[in-house]
């Protein structure tokens, strides 16, 4: 191969080094009017009167507009349209925009913002899952499963009471993970205009143009053929540009009624209102093992504080109990999880959505299984591995699985036996797995059709146009659909030219999450691909009076792989075909296998393929400060085929780099101002400099390798690579933390503050350890009894309405993501 | 009740004459505008980005007389007579900079919104020395929030074009 599995430099890397890049504050239009939101003060409250009369009336000010103007409610998943771009009565977290304003400049918007007058009736705030349990009302919904709980899940697959009786040890570990953001560089920006016969054109710095085209295309009630969503390049994503947002919304309504073009650009502390970020998740974990390490079960229970709306929260609530099950054989599992609304900014789907939170815990919670059963930790984690095309007992089908070469890469490339429990004291190692979809098997809104499709139009010239919906978030998605049409037509990636993250030109890709863009889009340009191929070869061999099958498309040429300078160039190749059948265009398409997780619930966790991924990550430990350096990190993960090396290296690195921040000081802070104030919640750090993130002091040396057997599922066997390595980094640290210090901080970050706390504790003989004591009571539903497939299970449960193996359209079985 | 009404875009009382990208360039504004916003706003250089405003990000960073800046927190009324040099100036006829092909090359710029930035402050480094240690080139870039490569690959791409522009003044 000529292009796949070259590291080469990405199809758009010009324009990124010399700021040609056009993101969506770049853009200038005439006659353009700049919008600013107004955003409530308070964490919840009713709106009892709003007054703009004075902001109307001030000189620049074009248009007013409040939740009257927008009531029609959206959301990204069809379960929880619990959204409005403008709240009409109701605001539900310091942030909440209650109105905006479109002027002539910027600042007369901002200026006019102080002029609308908002009376507010104060409500309980309801800060964390566990007030929201204990506080029924006010309800922040009126929606949702009772009081302050969004939703609750119990599925039990197998006996798992049996499981824990077959057991020689029982382990019951509590964790926290906290929550924390995105924080892409880029502030969200959009610019909505209004063609002259009234269709309506939005840029937008989304990671999901197609989702965007639904709620704008339902909130406006206007055609989705009158609308077109075009992503601009996102300045980084990570899942916080992937929900429908009300500035999008608000802009486009303003465009519409203006017939002008209208522009906003949030601020960086509005960027933290918008979050839809991790989750702060508690957890509990009991499993019970064999003296060998085998599990015999496991019951994890999950407390998520989902903040103010719906957003992917359900798809979350799934996530935090789906993949537990992907990495180690699990013979028995339950899971229950319950999300609860709380008056924060909404969290949502951040890079590994939902599965991070459990992935830490099970993960410090096998550290100390192996320790307990005196076991080195790798070894334990190779005696359980899930293997290829096992299927799960919440019957998940795996496909290549190489978990268990991944953990002998890192043992082997970081020395790990010559280190574990032998490094001087304040050093330490530790290590973890993770395993991650190859995209959602689902989509969000239930429906047959394909998650991606890809257009490829050839012309006389030679050139190859390639348009699919694909949006470019900055991982490389305009690089693989490059690369595999290059490769299957001979060409070079710059002789391609892409139309992307349009809705207008290209066909539905469903969008930047869920690591679905290499499986899905790339299958799909793959297929459209070798279409054109077959037809160009036709006339091509005709023309060379040999048979098609001899053809080879290399080095921009159709030629006679038996006689190499018989052939013609791809330019004339494309005239041969046009001439022979017409004007030259195919398409192609990708469908997600359907899955035999039958079980209502059972929408949230398959995937084509999963990604699997083991990491040591090496500290140092200052006992006297409890100060963590990191000084090298060791990753592998199994990848399939690395499409373009050098991106899925910085894939690798970036997801490090990410679980770094998040394991040592990302957090998602909040704080209730003094009661002689308003008592509000409010963000701790709602700015750059105060929520911390590593910088390039703080970054230690990674060490990367690559497993690739390809993946018969995967375009040249690629599998997902810009969430799975994320998921060990924090982990990895808390074990190594362990390692360093003999203490276990079971909680996220790890903070230097929570290990002085954990020594201290040490210090006094009681237990080394910081971290939750207790799961608070929640009334579970009972659990729907999925037998495993080892017990004669169909994938349905027992006591459910049975459901047919082809699924009919219905909104509780949309969940994705 | 209160009422401030501040100066508005269109009142564009200042003006400046500034070496840009080595072009002499004259700029009228609004005098409360920051160098970032004149230059993305008034001069049509967008090249240049923003990701808070408030000195935190770095992403607004520029050259001023040769030296790393960060154009959020500059009145561009500082910048009278100065030169400033952005990352439309960084290639020559065309051409681009060692460090931009190596960036392009090696990975460097994942999302490119920080890269801009980056690439102007990694020249303000590379001419001020020529053979920066891997420390010092965590040292120089540690004003500049990369939410994408984990910096590895950027540190690998200036080494690189360190090893080109001397191979370049060898020749």
């Amino acid at each position: 191969m000529r292009v796949i599995g070259v590291p080469r430099r990405r199809v758009d890397a010009r324009a990124k080094v010399t700021g040609q890049t056009r993101f969506a504050d770049d853009i200038v239009l005439p006659r353009m009017a700049y919008c600013k939101l107004l955003r409530s003060p308070h964490p919840h409250a009713r709106i009892r009167k709003i007054d703009s009369s004075r902001a109307t009336a001030h000189p620049g000010v074009y248009l007013v507009l409040s939740g009257k103007d927008l009531p029609i409610e959206y959301g990204i998943l069809p379960v929880s349209e619990d959204e409005q771009a403008l709240c009409v009565d109701h605001v539900r977290h310091v942030g909440d925009p209650v109105a905006a304003v479109i002027a002539r400049e910027e600042l007369t918007a901002f200026e006019a913002l102080g002029l609308i007058d908002v009376e507010y009736e104060m409500l309980t705030t309801i800060s964390d899952p566990e007030e929201a349990l204990a506080t029924p009302a006010p309800r922040i919904h009126d929606y949702g499963e009772e009081g302050n709980i969004h939703k609750r899940v119990s599925l039990e697959f197998g006996d798992v009471e049996q499981g824990f009786a077959d057991a020689d040890e029982v382990f019951e570990d509590t964790f926290f993970y906290q929550g924390n953001t995105h924080l892409p560089i880029e502030q969200h920006a959009s610019v909505a205009i209004k063609d002259p016969e009234g269709k309506l054109t939005i840029w937008s710095s989304t990671q999901t143009p197609h989702y965007l085209h639904r709620a704008l295309a339902k909130v406006l009630r206007m055609l989705p053929g009158h609308i077109r969503v075009i992503a601009t390049p996102n300045g980084g994503g990570f899942g916080g540009k992937s929900d429908p947002f009300n500035h999008e919304i608000v802009v486009a309504k303003a465009a519409l009624l203006l017939d002008r073009p209208v522009k906003i650009c949030l601020t960086r502390e509005e960027v933290f209102y918008c979050h839809r970020g991790r989750h702060p998740v508690l957890m509990k974990f009991k499993t019970g093992v064999k003296k060998d390490g085998t599990i015999t079960g496991m019951h994890l229970q999950t407390l998520i504080d989902g903040g103010a709306y719906g957003s992917y929260g359900v798809a979350s609530t799934f996530y935090t109990g789906a993949l537990q099950t992907t990495t180690y054989h699990i013979p028995r599992y339950k899971f229950q999880g319950c999300r609860t609304f709380t008056n924060k900014p909404p969290c949502g789907p951040k890079r590994g959505h939902g599965t991070v939170q459990p992935r830490f815990g099970q993960e410090v919670q096998l550290d100390k299984i192996a320790e307990k059963l005196s076991i080195d930790p790798a070894d334990l984690r190779l005696r359980i591995a899930e293997s290829s095309n096992a299927v799960t007992a919440n019957f998940f089908r795996l496909s290549v699985v190489n978990l268990s070469e991944c953990i002998r890469r890192v043992v082997k490339n970081s020395d790990w036996k010559e280190k574990f429990r032998k490094l001087p004291e304040g050093r330490g190692v530790g290590l973890a797995c993770s395993a991650y979809l190859t995209g959602a098997g689902l989509p969000i809104y239930w429906n047959k059709m394909p998650h991606s499709g890809v257009h490829i139009k050839f012309d006389r010239g030679g050139g190859v146009a390639v348009f699919c919906g694909a949006t470019e978030i900055g991982q490389g998605s305009d690089d693989v659909l490059a690369g595999i049409v290059a490769e299957v037509l001979g060409l070079d990636t710059f002789d391609i030219r892409l139309y992307t993250g349009d809705t207008d030109l290209g066909p539905v890709d469903l969008g930047s999450y869920s690591s679905r863009v290499t499986i899905m889009a790339g299958n799909a340009a793959l297929q459209a691909a070798e279409r054109g191929r077959a037809i160009i070869a036709e006339a091509v061999a005709e023309r060379l009076a040999i048979p098609k099958e001899r053809l080879r498309f290399a080095d921009k040429r159709v030629f006679d792989s038996a006689a190499p300078e018989k052939g013609v160039t791809f330019g004339e190749a494309v005239r041969l075909a046009e001439a022979r059948f017409g004007t030259i265009g195919t398409m192609g398409s990708y469908t997600p296998p359907k899955s035999p997780a039958l079980y209502k619930g059972g929408g949230v966790g398959p995937s084509p393929t999963y990604s699997y991924t083991a990491a040591v990550v090496e500290v140092i430990v200052n006992p006297a400060t409890g100060w963590i350096t990191v000084p090298k990190i060791w990753i592998a993960h199994d990848i399939g085929c690395a499409l373009n090396p050098t991106l899925v290296r910085g894939q690798v690195e970036g997801s490090v780099y990410m679980g770094l921040g998040e394991a040592l000081m990302e957090e998602q802070e909040f704080r209730r101002l003094p009661k002689k104030l308003s008592h509000a919640l409010v963000h701790k750090f709602p700015s750059m400099l105060e929520y911390k993130s590593p910088t390039s002091l703080d970054m230690p040396e990674v060490m990367t390798e690559l497993i690739e057997e390809p993946d018969p599922r995967g375009p040249f066997g690629a599998k997902e690579v810009g969430q799975g390595p994320l998921l060990p980094i924090m982990p990895a640290v808390a074990n190594a933390v362990y390692d360093a210090v003999g203490v276990r901080i079971d909680e996220v970050p790890i903070t230097p503050e929570k290990i002085m706390k954990a020594l201290a504790e040490k210090k006094a003989s009681r237990e080394p350890r910081f971290g939750p004591s207790h799961f608070p009571h929640v009334d579970w539903p009972e659990a729907l009894r999925v037998p495993p497939p080892w017990e004669g299970g169909d994938g349905n449960a027992v006591n459910d309405v049975p459901r047919p193996s082809k699924p009919k359209p219905e909104k509780e079985k949309v969940l994705s993501s | 009740m209160i009422s401030i009404t501040l100066p508005t875009e269109s009142q564009k009382s200042a003006h400046i004459r500034l070496r840009l990208n080595g072009e002499e360039t004259d700029v009228s504004f609004a005098p409360y505008k920051t160098l970032l916003e004149v230059l993305r706003e008034d001069l049509g250089h967008t090249g240049t980005k923003h990701g808070c405003e408030l000195g935190e990000c770095g992403a607004c960073a520029v050259l001023v007389e040769g030296k790393p800046v960060l154009s959020c927190l500059l009145l561009a009324l500082e910048c009278d007579k100065k030169s400033v040099l952005t990352v439309e100036g960084l290639g020559t006829d065309g051409k681009l900079h060692p460090l931009q092909d190596a960036f392009a090359d090696l990975g460097a710029a994942q999302c490119g919104y920080c890269t801009p930035a980056i690439l102007v402050t990694a020249k303000a480094l590379l001419d001020q020395n020529p053979n920066p240690s891997r420390d010092q080139i965590r040292e120089a870039l540690s004003g500049n929030l990369c939410r994408c490569t984990g910096y590895q690959q950027i540190f690998e791409a200036v080494e690189a074009a360190i090893v080109k522009i001397a191979g370049e003044r060898n020749d």
